[in-house]
C-alpha cells in the first residue's frame, strides 16, 4: 500500500512539469467553463419557454465525462511505455516493489491528477446554486461527480494497462482511444440491431448509458458501479500482466 | 553472498546463459569478464530479480531470487548497464524517490548523505537531464548504494568514462568492496585485473574459467614474448636466440626482427642479450610483446566457441 501511494506521489508531481498535463488540464477546463456560461445564457434568456426550470450542474459533469474521452489517452500513453524506453523500468522492477503496486501506484497518480482538475470544476455548483432558487440539487451533484470520478478511473486504469504494454507512446495512445471510442460509441450501434442476449452484451459494454443514464441522472445503480469496478480491474490487471511478461522476455 | 547454481536463461530458442555456477563472499570484488553478448548482462538481471531464470536457482544474501524476489531487491543495489535515471528529476529528488521506494526513515538527509558519497552534493538541486555521462554514471551508483546493500551489482560501471573518472569510479568501488559483495561485468581485462578478487571469464553464456586475477595472470600468460631487433641484417639472428638456455620458440618476423618465447619465471632477455651483441650484431631494441593477457582471453573465447561447435 506504502509502495502504491510513493509511486503514484511522484507520478502525480510529474504532471506538473509535463506541458501535456497542462495543456489536458487547460483544454477541459476551458471546454467546461464555456459550457457552463453558455448553459446559464441559455436559461437565462429562454426562463419563459423552460417554465423558469433551473439548469443543473449535470450539464458540466457531462461533458467532463466525454471530454474524459479524448484527453485521459494523453495522461496515460507514457506512465509505462516511456519507463521501458527510458530503461528506468529496470529500475522500478528491481526495486522493491511488486509489479501490482508498480501498475496502481501509476494509476492512482493519474487519477490524483484527475481529481485535481475535477476540484476546480466545483467552484461551478457553487455559483449554480447562488443564482438559482431554492438552490441546487446537492444529492445530484454528489451523484454525477461520483460518476465522473468511477468514469477517470475506470479509463486510467484501462490506458495504464495498455502503456504497460507499449514500448511507443504514440502507439499507446492511439490504441487507448480507440479502445475509448468502441467503449463510448460504438458499442451502442450494435446494442441497437442486434435482438435478444446479444444487444443485452453489448448493452452492458456501453459506457455511455452506465454514466448518463445512471450517474449523472442522480440515480446510482449497483450495475453501474459494478461495470465501473470491474473495467478498473481488468485496466489494472491487464498492466500488471503486460509488465510480468516483460520480465520473460 | 551470492550462490548460483545451474543457472540457465534462454530468449526463446537462444540461450543467453548456460548451466551457469559460481559464488561470491562477502567482502569479495567478483568480476565477470567476457566479450559483448556473453551473457553477463542476463545473468546480472536474473541476480537482481528483474527477470526469473529458465533454469537452476540462486540466492543472494541467503534468499532465493525468485522465490523470495522482493527480500532480494531489498538487499541487492543494481546499476544497469543504461543508467537509469529520470531526467526531468533533480539529483536529489530523484534519491529521494528511491530512498522513499526502499522505506529508508529520513530520506532527504540519505539523499544528501548518498550524494557526498559520490561527490555530487553541490548538484543537488541541478536536473539530471543536465549531467555529463560521468556525473549520470555517479547519480546511478548513488541510487545503488542509497539503502547501503549487502550485495552490489554494478553493469560496465565504468563504460563511457573519461580515464580520470574510471580512476575515480574504481576507487569507489574498491572501497565499497572492503566489506559489502560486489559483483560487476566488464569487457576489459585490465579493469578486471585492477579490481577484483576474483576475476570469472564468461563466454557464449558459459564460465570458462575462473581464478584470481594474479594466477590469471601467471596461468593464461604462461610465456613471456620479446621482439628483438638488430642494426641491418638479421641472417643467423634466429639461430643464435635458439641457441640461448630457456628460449622456447623464435619466429623470425617480416620486417627483419625476431620475436622469441620463453617461459614465464625464467627471464632469459639478459642471456639472449649478451648472445646477440657476442654474435656480432647491433641490438637496437628489445622489447616485450604487450603481455597478450587480451590474445590470451581472444584465444580462450573462440576455443569454447570451436568446443561447441564440434560437440
Amino acid at each position: 500500500m506504502r509502495n502504491i501511494w510513493i509511486i503514484a506521489k511522484r507520478e502525480y508531481d510529474h504532471y506538473f512539469i509535463s506541458p501535456i498535463a497542462y495543456v489536458v488540464g487547460f483544454m477541459i477546463l476551458l471546454v467546461v467553463g464555456i459550457i457552463f456560461a453558455m448553459t446559464i445564457l441559455y436559461f437565462m434568456q429562454n426562463a419563459f419557454q423552460l417554465f423558469g426550470q433551473a439548469p443543473e450542474i449535470t450539464q458540466i459533469t457531462g461533458a467532463f465525462g466525454f471530454l474524459l474521452v479524448l484527453t485521459i489517452p494523453a495522461l496515460t500513453m507514457r506512465l509505462l511505455a516511456d519507463e521501458a524506453r527510458m530503461g528506468t523500468l529496470e529500475l522500478l522492477l528491481t526495486a522493491p516493489v511488486r509489479d501490482f503496486e508498480l501498475v496502481a501506484g501509476k494509476w492512482l497518480g493519474g487519477l490524483l491528477f484527475v481529481l485535481t482538475i475535477l476540484a476546480i470544476t466545483i467552484v461551478y455548483p457553487i455559483i449554480l446554486d447562488n443564482l438559482v432558487t431554492p438552490g441546487i440539487d446537492w444529492q445530484l451533484t454528489l451523484s454525477s461527480y461520483l460518476g465522473v470520478i468511477l468514469l477517470a478511473a475506470s479509463f486510467l486504469a484501462l490506458g495504464v494497462g495498455i502503456s504497460a504494454v507499449f514500448t511507443n507512446q504514440i502507439a499507446a495512445f492511439f490504441l487507448t482511444l480507440s479502445i475509448f471510442v468502441f467503449l463510448w460509441w460504438l458499442v451502442g450501434f450494435p446494442a441497437q440491431i442486434l435482438q435478444g442476449p446479444a444487444s443485452e452484451v453489448f448493452r452492458y459494454l456501453d459506457m455511455q448509458s452506465h454514466f448518463y443514464d445512471g450517474f449523472n441522472r442522480g440515480i446510482i445503480y449497483l450495475t453501474d458501479v459494478v461495470y465501473f469496478f470491474s473495467l478498473i480491474a481488468l485496466g489494472l490487471f491487464i498492466g500488471t500482466t503486460a509488465v510480468e511478461i516483460r520480465r520473460w522476455r | 553472498m551470492i550462490q548460483v547454481n545451474g543457472l540457465t536463461k534462454d530468449y526463446g530458442a537462444r540461450r543467453a546463459i548456460d548451466n551457469l555456477s559460481f559464488d561470491a563472499e562477502q567482502g569479495e570484488i567478483v568480476g565477470f569478464l567476457g566479450p559483448n553478448g556473453a551473457g553477463k548482462t542476463t545473468t546480472m538481471r536474473i541476480l537482481t530479480g528483474y527477470m526469473p531464470p529458465t533454469d537452476g536457482t540462486a540466492t543472494v544474501a541467503g534468499y532465493d531470487i525468485v522465490e523470495e524476489s522482493i527480500e532480494v531487491r531489498r538487499r541487492v543495489g543494481y546499476l544497469p548497464e543504461t543508467v537509469p535515471l529520470y531526467n526531468d528529476m533533480t539529483a536529489l529528488e530523484y534519491l529521494k524517490f528511491m530512498a522513499d521506494l526502499r522505506h529508508i526513515p529520513n530520506p532527504e538527509e540519505r539523499a544528501y548523505e548518498t550524494l557526498e558519497g559520490v561527490n555530487l552534493k553541490d548538484r543537488a538541486n541541478s536536473y539530471i537531464g543536465t549531467f555529463s555521462k560521468g556525473m549520470r554514471q555517479r547519480i546511478g551508483l548513488a541510487q545503488a548504494l542509497i539503502h547501503r546493500p549487502e550485495v552490489l551489482i554494478l553493469d560496465e560501471p565504468t563504460i563511457g568514462l573519461d580515464p580520470a573518472q574510471v580512476v575515480e569510479m574504481r576507487n569507489v568501488i574498491r572501497e565499497i568492496g572492503k566489506d559489502r559483495t560486489v559483483l560487476l561485468s566488464t569487457h576489459i581485462l585490465s579493469e578486471a585485473q585492477q579490481i577484483c578478487d576474483r576475476v570469472l571469464i564468461i563466454n557464449k553464456g558459459r564460465i570458462v574459467t575462473e581464478d584470481t586475477p594474479e594466477n590469471l595472470q601467471s596461468r593464461l600468460v604462461g610465456a613471456q614474448r620479446v621482439v628483438i631487433r638488430v642494426r641491418g641484417d638479421s641472417d643467423g639472428l634466429n639461430e643464435k636466440v635458439s641457441k640461448v638456455k630457456g628460449v622456447r620458440a623464435v619466429v623470425s618476423k617480416q620486417d627483419g626482427s625476431v620475436e622469441f618465447e620463453f617461459s614465464a619465471g625464467e627471464d632469459s632477455r639478459p642471456q639472449v642479450a649478451k648472445a646477440v651483441v657476442q654474435a656480432g650484431f647491433d641490438l637496437l631494441e628489445m622489447r616485450p610483446v604487450g603481455l597478450s593477457l587480451e590474445e590470451i582471453f581472444l584465444e580462450l573465447t573462440r576455443d569454447n566457441a570451436t568446443n561447441k561447435k564440434s560437440s
